[in-house]
């Protein structure tokens, strides 16, 4: 049974891009473009991994994060940042809300590619 | 009728009078209703005419003229001087003192050494002062009796020794009846000043009596004394005694504050500083009216007795007795003893309060420490001293009188004690004015002074009256020459007097300063020093307080103040004490500072401030406060105090710059704050299409076995992200630069209308593909603006690329127009999109901020294409704005200002 | 430094005065006599008078 992974960020290509990588790993792949879109395909998705951007309108990647962290039924849920803001104190904000990693754009596809496995355990 | 026994009645008759009067002032004093007025204490400063005056004058007229009156000039000039006066007063209640030697020993650092020798140096220079009224009342009794033919000796004791004690038992009752700290005696003054008008009126009465009883009047008189040769030199002043001239005056001067009767009269007895507005001027008429007759009454004694032996000095009761005024001799008769009761009841006061408090009291307290420890009231002992005193002093006088009395005029005894107390001047006027003045300095001078007036003054009069050899006057010392007693190194043709002043002054003030500058005061000395000196610059309270570090416990200070006022006058004194700090009982009170400060205030009134001193030091654990301390606190004070003021006006300021400093801050950091925001954003818009690209780029780069379709998708994003970018960069550059007015403009003249119809021209692809239509209503001519043409044609398809974004395909619609109005081109662009809200078309034109709230389709905006059109607009004197209202579109509007007309010169018309 | 008083100021300087008027040299000069009284006898007194009148007139015409 291949992981599931969540992708979520307002720019379409980089989506596309995401997607892409992430199919080619082989894992399951949705797609959200805003924060309450990406609330909805947590629930019903059920990933295992979500990519979350932080910028993006309706809700931002940190509140979404803080709502699935509140959440104790998504505790095995591994949540990846990623931004184009790359100062400490977001970085520092981003894993005190509860965030497993924080990667910032423009980031390497093979580094994110290999980050992802290793966290959800298949080499 | 001038019987013995009659004159004897009159005396004690008088003197019981006087009691009177002083119960009278001492019960209204206790009532609080005090009689001292101005005019009372002006009064009272005349107990400096004594005998000295009353007979003594006359006499001394009668061989120096007009001399006589340089010991009343002195005084009016040092009146004069009353600022001086004033501060001795200030200083000697803020410092409870109570007698010269208290002053000059708490100067310096309450040395009990220097009480000593103060009160030793005052009582040896007055007793030839109180021989001298004993000589005087003697003489007048004489003549009194002698012209009534009877003798003078009652009970086998001689007439002049009776005199005596009479005197000491009044001083004794006026003076010695209780304690009290602060050492007034309201009684005594109004007694006092009561004497005064009595001696005045009985002088005056005799000088009129004799000039134009006698006489024709002064002019008469003086007539007939310029006729003998004799007499005439009297009225011419010789300019061969000029200097004995100002030496007597300087005496005099020095006198009328350092006798020990005037410091009490003047200083201690002060209730109230104002009166001194009187005395400067009332005195010293008292002084000029008890004079006038002086010359006149010698001249007439003179001429009248021209031949015969008279005693001058007795002329004022001589001439009235010759001429049958019985009364009237013996109003003079009253007179004189006034002037002499009133010298010797003060002066043996005054003098027994030294002798007590500062002699003593520190003798019996250092020898006989157990003693004094052993006696639970101390007061008894205390009064039992002063009286012994009274009386010892008043022997002295006596045991003088009979020594050296006999060779001398009055006047002459009397100078010598003048010249006695002045040596007390240096250390006195050096320690209110000059802080570098030391204890040490004030003992050598002290010394010095006296032992020259010994030598010079003192034993030269013993030896003049046969009690010593008189060697040393006419060989000098040991036969040296220049040791000769009136005549030292050699300084003849001085009066002894001047002589004896000269030299004592020069040895006084050249050790004084010679030792103070070379010797450091202690920790008390130079705290006391600057009370002095300062004195009206000092807030004495606080400093006083916190100038006095150690524990004390209350009930040994009370037990101190038990033993030395007595029990009732402790009680009642602490009583007020404790009503003053607002305490109903002085057990509430804590032993600080202060409490410490008040016992040692009131133990200063019983026992002199040196003893004082030590008595609280002993019962206190004190702590020693260093020199350095003592200054700092005392420097403290005064420097407080003047820098408050300069600190309150600095504090003003410094708030007002604060204000400022503050608000500019806020601006700052606002403004810096937008900064980090822009940049951050920047950032961010920057990385997003480079994400993109690179991702895109790595997996076509990864992985060559893509397929083409998704090849081709990667490729075509990577070169709308890279055109992205590039437009964002440019944009971004633009911006910065046309912002911080770095930005490259070429103006000519633009017409507007032909930059409207290309810019329409090159995105009527864009409009076509989205199926917008667009049209125009572009006037033909007018619209020539000076303006950077590029600049304008970028805002107009700024606009037009916007609008065609917004509207919807197929239906959309958007209309250019421009016109003139008012001196500019207004040019609109208007669209039939969804509109923007309010709020909206403020935002629009934010730094990256685009429009539409639905976001499903994503512009590819920059969000800064409108902010550049505004500045560009804004750039060339326009506006740049939007009307919309939601669902009826939004139009477009900027205006360019028309260029203004110049007229045919060539200058441009308003 | 004394508060500077004016009135306590005045009194001094008139003291001040006072010394040259009341010594030498100044004192030789009067000579004479003006209705048989001696004209040194009249300029002390007088001069005294004067001072006392001035001290007078300075002390109590202002409060301190």
């Amino acid at each position: 049974m291949s992981k599931k992974i969540l992708i979520v960020d307002d720019e379409p290509n980089i989506v596309i891009s995401l997607e892409f990588l992430m199919k080619k790993e082989g894992f399951a792949v949705a797609v959200a473009n805003d924060g309450e879109e990406a609330l909805a395909k947590v629930a019903s998705f059920e990933p295992d991994l979500i990519l979350l951007d932080v910028m993006m309108p309706k809700k931002s990647g940190f509140e979404v994060c803080e709502i699935l962290r509140a959440d104790p039924s998504k505790a095995g849920l591994l949540i990846v940042m990623l931004t184009a803001k790359g100062r400490d104190t977001e970085v520092a904000k981003g894993l005190a809300i509860g965030a497993d990693a924080y990667i910032t754009k423009p980031f390497s596809t093979k580094d994110l590619a290999a980050r992802v496995k290793t966290m959800l355990g298949t080499v | 009728m001038l019987s013995g026994w009659f004159v004897a009645l009159l005396a004690t008759g008088y003197l019981g009078l006087l009691f009177a009067v002083a119960r009278f002032g001492d019960a209204r004093a206790d009532a609080g209703k005090s009689i001292i007025s101005a005019n009372v204490y002006a009064l009272s400063l005349a107990v400096y005419c004594t005998s000295w005056t009353f007979y003594g004058s006359v006499g001394r007229a009668t061989s120096g003229g007009l001399s006589f009156l340089t010991i009343y000039l002195g005084p009016t000039l040092m009146l004069l001087c009353v600022g001086v006066i004033i501060k001795m007063i200030r200083i000697s209640k803020a410092q409870r003192i109570t007698s010269i030697a208290d002053f000059i020993a708490s100067r310096y650092g309450k040395s009990q050494l220097l009480a000593g020798m103060v009160t030793v140096i005052a009582v040896i220079g007055v007793v030839p002062y109180i021989a001298l009224q004993l000589k005087a009342m003697a003489a007048s009794v004489d003549v009194l009796l002698e012209h009534a033919g009877n003798g003078v000796e009652v009970w086998g004791l001689d007439s002049t020794f009776l005199m005596a004690v009479v005197l000491a038992f009044f001083s004794i009752l006026f003076g010695t009846r209780h304690l009290d700290a602060t050492e007034r005696h309201e009684g005594m003054v109004a007694a006092v000043a009561f004497e005064s008008v009595v001696k005045l009126v009985a002088f005056m009465a005799v000088g009129l009596f004799v000039t134009y009883g006698m006489f024709g009047g002064l002019g008469d008189l003086f007539q007939r004394a310029s006729a003998s040769a004799d007499l005439g030199r009297l009225l011419e002043l010789d300019s061969g005694r000029a200097g004995t001239w100002s030496a007597l005056i300087i005496l005099s001067g020095l006198a009328i504050i350092f006798l020990p009767r005037q410091f009490q009269i003047i200083v201690v007895e002060n209730v109230d500083e104002s009166h001194l507005k009187r005395a400067v001027w009332l005195f010293p008429l008292y002084l000029l009216l008890i004079n006038i007759f002086v010359l006149p009454l010698a001249l007439g004694g003179l001429l009248h007795f021209d031949g015969q032996s008279v005693n001058p000095d007795t002329f004022v009761l001589t001439l009235p007795l010759v001429h049958g005024a019985e009364a009237l001799a013996l109003l003079a008769f009253i007179g004189g003893l006034s002037a002499a009761t009133g010298m010797v009841i003060v002066e043996t006061i005054a003098l027994s309060t030294m002798v007590c408090n500062d002699l003593v009291m520190p003798i019996l307290l250092r020898s006989t420490g157990n003693f004094i420890e052993k006696r639970s009231d101390l007061s008894g002992l205390l009064l039992g001293i002063r009286r012994a005193a009274i009386a010892l002093i008043l022997l002295l006088g006596y045991v003088y009188f009979r020594a050296a009395g006999e060779a001398y005029a009055l006047v002459a005894i009397g100078l010598i004690s003048f010249a006695a107390v002045a040596q007390f001047a240096p250390a006195m006027f050096g320690g209110m004015y000059w802080k570098q003045g030391t204890r040490a300095g004030a003992v050598a001078g002290l010394l010095a002074g006296f032992v020259v007036w010994l030598y010079t003054l003192l034993l030269p009069s013993f030896a003049k009256s046969g009690w010593i050899s008189s060697g040393f006057v006419e060989q000098g010392l040991f036969g040296i020459g220049w040791l000769k007693a009136q005549a030292l190194f050699g300084l003849a043709g001085l009066d002894e007097i001047s002589h004896s002043l000269w030299w004592s002054m020069l040895a006084n003030i050249g050790a004084y300063v010679a030792v103070s500058l070379n010797s450091r005061p202690d920790a008390v000395e130079a705290s006391q020093a600057e009370r002095f000196v300062d004195v009206f610059r000092f807030d004495s309270r606080n400093t006083e307080a916190r100038l006095w570090r150690g524990k004390a416990s209350p009930d040994a200070l009370v037990g101190l103040l038990e033993r030395f006022l007595g029990a009732a006058r402790a009680g009642q004194q602490l009583a007020a004490y404790a009503a003053a700090r607002k305490a109903g009982n002085w057990r509430n009170l804590p032993a600080d500072a202060e409490f410490v400060q008040f016992a040692e205030a009131e133990l200063a009134g019983a026992i002199g401030s040196a003893s004082a001193r030590v008595m609280v030091a002993s019962v206190a654990q004190e702590e020693d406060l260093g020199l350095e301390e003592v200054l700092d606190i005392l420097d403290e004070a005064t420097q407080v105090r003047a820098h408050s003021r300069e600190l309150e006006a600095k504090q003003r300021e410094l708030e007002a710059a604060t204000a400022e400093l503050r608000e500019a801050n806020e601006r700052l950091r606002e403004l810096d704050r937008m900064k980090d925001d822009f940049i951050s954003t920047v950032t961010h818009e920057l990385r997003t299409p480079l994400t993109s690209i690179r991702a895109l780029s790595e997996m076509l780069h990864e992985d060559p076995r893509i397929e083409l379709a998704d090849r081709k998708r990667f490729l075509g994003i990577i070169v709308n992200e890279a055109e992205r970018l590039t437009r964002l960069i440019n944009q971004i550059l633009d911006l910065a630069r046309m912002e911080s007015g770095r930005a490259e403009w070429t103006t000519g003249e633009v017409d507007l209308g032909e930059v409207a119809r290309e810019s329409m021209a090159s995105v009527e692809q864009l409009f076509r593909d989205k199926g917008v239509a667009l049209d125009s209503d572009i006037p033909a001519s007018g619209l020539v603006v000076l303006a950077d043409r590029d600049r304008l044609m970028q805002v107009m398809i700024n606009l037009l690329s916007n609008a065609v974004k917004f509207v919807a395909g197929g239906t959309g619609q958007v209309h250019v127009k421009l016109g003139v109005a008012a001196g500019l081109i207004r040019v609109e662009v208007r669209d039939n999109g969804p509109g923007l809200t309010p709020e909206e078309c403020g935002v629009i034109f934010e730094k990256f901020r685009q429009g539409g709230n639905t976001m499903t389709d994503k512009p590819q905006g920059t969000g800064l294409g409108l902010p550049i059109s505004r500045q560009i607009v804004e750039y060339f004197g326009g506006n740049l704005w939007v009307e919309s209202a939601p669902g009826a579109g939004a139009n477009f509007i900027f205006t360019v200002p028309l260029p203004v007309p110049e007229d045919n010169n060539g200058r441009q018309t308003k | 430094m004394k508060r500077a008083n004016p009135t306590r100021q005045r009194l001094a300087a008139l003291g001040l005065l006072g010394v040259p008027l009341l010594t030498y040299p100044l004192l030789s000069l009067p000579g004479g006599e003006w209705a048989g009284i001696p004209a040194t006898y009249l300029y002390l007194f007088g001069v005294w008078a004067g001072l006392i009148a001035l001290a007078a007139w300075v002390a109590e015409r202002r409060g301190p």
